[in-house]
């Protein structure tokens, strides 16, 4: 005799998995990543394939060591994600170790020494970038001119290998000082920044800058364009970005109105350096920000806040990953304070009884 | 004061293992995480700790008939106070190069927690003698510790270890110091810095609480299965 099966509620239904979230947001980062390998040539493309390659190894040793499925969480691409970050935040042409290194750090050290997925208090990615910067500042701020690939200049296939894993590279050659390095440049040498290359104060300028820097930092427009699809098909929230956008903007503007010679403009600050990527693919991050759209809202503005105060004042030419890693830090404070009032009971915690709508019923 | 005999097998187990200062009690994580960026380093800071230890051992429980648990604590610290003073003058005489390289960490022996928590804890309930092999071995439980994380960060942070060795030990210890990795090896300079001495830090805590948890299970398989015996807790 069959018997019905008890199911207990809920019946809900979702979409959203895990592999769903992590393909879209992949979906989303291809264009600028495309663009972007186009960019910096054959020697990008092999490094991004090293740390991708490298994130899934660490990621499958880790999952072995703490006697977790492999398979399932191996396959579910947050460590493809995790990885493609990675490459992302370096320079193009970094040697191989940089590479390897920073898949390492950002799945060992970021992810799964908290526990594994969803566990972690800081971005991994940015842990890794972070981590890398400070131990090897030299090889982490080498950039480029982009070299177009199939470009004249552009290395072919082995010369690309020979970069990436002997170190074969003539610096001196194709180096060049990002917009945010040549800043802080003058300012430490105490002149006007009026002389940086690529100081920018239109938009189309800004959007389309075709600038030396790291991987994510080529193409602002599609990583914009990356950022709206996101928003469009509900993988993450206006809260965040629009915050860090809002804040760094309005900051910014104050600065460079009262001390054009310091401070760039507020669209050299939005559209340079790793701001939009950090904005749309990086503070977003589901386990590092705060739940609630007011907690999301402080946590942006904290974020943006950061960001110029530490490209405008510190040692370091540019922030957002020390900016994003010390809000992940209070995400707990944030989310602690900030707390969406419970169903059914008032914001300080009281139920609420006696103050139905009267009159009707009858 | 107490009047059992002291067991000199559980001293030195708890100085060297079970209550190590560092791994167990997690004490003294301030000089740890300053000191530990060379090997030489931590084993100067160990050794200096170490005499310490065994001094205040010594005129905690020497002296512990007439101080008032009122007054303890301040007494105390004057005691220890003195002591480092003397290291400290004694080192910067004879020991001036190594002495230039703690710098401001002798003076802070005084208020590294594992010297006042032993006269609380040890000291100032037990004989002379055994206070005193009770600061010898939970100084050379801080010290080894001290060693194996300065080694692990000098290695990977810059490549070499035991650099300097002769400042502490004379010249003819010279040939500890040794090159690891040669050449072009760049350094991983995070190591260097204090995150890496927590993240060292963090791997032996671990490593001894999987050594540990492997042990209780050894006894309780060698027990027949029975309820494992709780040899060790667990820190964190």
């Amino acid at each position: 005799m069959n018997r019905a099966k008890i199911i207990s509620a809920p019946f809900m239904h979702s979409i959203d998995s895990v592999p769903r979230t992590m393909l879209l947001v992949m979906l989303a980062l291809a264009p600028a990543t495309a663009f972007s390998l186009y960019q910096f040539g054959w020697p990008a493309i092999i490094l991004f394939f090293i740390i991708i390659g490298s994130s899934l190894l660490f990621e499958a040793l880790s999952l072995l060591l703490a006697r977790k499925p492999v398979t399932p969480f191996l396959l579910d691409g947050s460590a493809v994600l995790t990885g493609w970050l990675v490459a992302m935040a370096l320079p193009p042409w970094a040697p191989w170790w940089i590479g390897v290194l920073g898949g390492f750090i950002a799945i060992v050290f970021g992810k799964h020494i908290y526990g594994g997925l969803g566990q972690n208090i800081f971005n991994p990615a940015m842990v890794a970038r972070i981590a890398l910067l400070i131990s090897f500042p030299l090889e982490m701020t080498f950039f480029m001119q982009p070299q177009p690939l199939f470009a004249e200049q552009s290395p072919n296939f082995s010369q690309a290998l020979d970069i990436i894993f002997m170190g074969g590279i003539d610096i001196d050659a194709l180096t060049s000082a990002s917009i945010l390095t040549q800043i802080k440049i003058l300012h430490f040498d105490g002149q006007s920044i009026g002389g940086a290359n690529g100081l920018v104060s239109d938009l189309p300028t800004a959007m389309l800058g075709v600038l030396p820097g790291g991987m994510g930092e080529a193409s602002a427009l599609l990583l914009v364009l990356g950022g709206v699809f996101l928003l469009a098909v509900r993988i993450i929230s206006w809260h965040t970005p629009f915050a860090m956008f809002a804040s760094m903007a309005l900051i910014a503007s104050i600065a460079h109105f009262f001390n054009p010679a310091y401070h760039p403009g507020m669209l050299t600050h939005l559209f340079s350096g790793g701001f939009v990527l950090g904005a749309f693919f990086i503070a977003t991050d589901y386990v590092t920000q705060p739940v609630s759209n007011t907690g999301r809202l402080i946590f942006g503005a904290g974020v943006g806040a950061l960001t110029f105060f530490i490209r405008a004042y510190s040692i370091f030419p540019e922030g957002v990953g020390f900016a994003i890693l010390l809000m992940n830090a209070m995400t707990p404070f944030i989310d602690h304070y900030i707390k969406p009032r419970i169903f059914g009971r008032s914001k300080s915690g009281e139920p609420l009884t006696g103050q139905l709508p009267q009159g009707g019923g009858k | 004061m107490s009047t059992k005999a002291p067991d000199y097998r559980t001293i030195i187990n708890d100085g060297l293992w079970t209550r190590n200062v560092v791994l167990a009690q997690l004490l003294a994580l301030c000089p740890l995480m300053a000191v530990t960026a060379t090997a030489t380093n931590g084993l100067g800071m160990g050794i200096a700790t170490t005499f310490v230890l065994v001094a205040s051992g010594f005129s905690v429980s020497l002296w512990r008939g007439f101080i008032t648990p009122e007054i303890r604590i301040p007494v105390f610290v004057l005691i220890i106070a003195s002591q480092v003073t003397l290291v400290e003058m004694g080192m910067n005489a004879w020991l001036h190069e190594l002495y230039k390289v703690l710098g401001l960490f002798i003076p802070l022996i005084v208020t590294n927690c594992a010297i006042l928590g032993r006269a609380e804890a040890f000291a100032s309930r037990n004989d002379v003698i055994p206070s005193m092999v009770d600061g010898f071995f939970m100084g050379f439980g801080f010290t080894a510790v001290l060693v194996v994380i300065g080694g692990i960060r000098e290695v990977l942070g810059s490549g070499a270890l035991f650099s300097n060795a002769s400042l502490l030990l004379g010249e003819q210890f010279s040939f500890l110091e040794t090159v690891v990795f040669g050449g072009d090896y760049k350094g991983f300079l995070l190591l260097i810095l204090p995150p890496g001495g927590f993240i060292v830090l963090g791997f032996l805590i671990a490593l001894k609480n999987v050594i540990d948890a492997a042990r209780v299970k050894r006894a309780s398989q060698r027990a027949g299965d029975s309820v494992p015996a709780a040899i060790s807790k667990r820190v964190t």
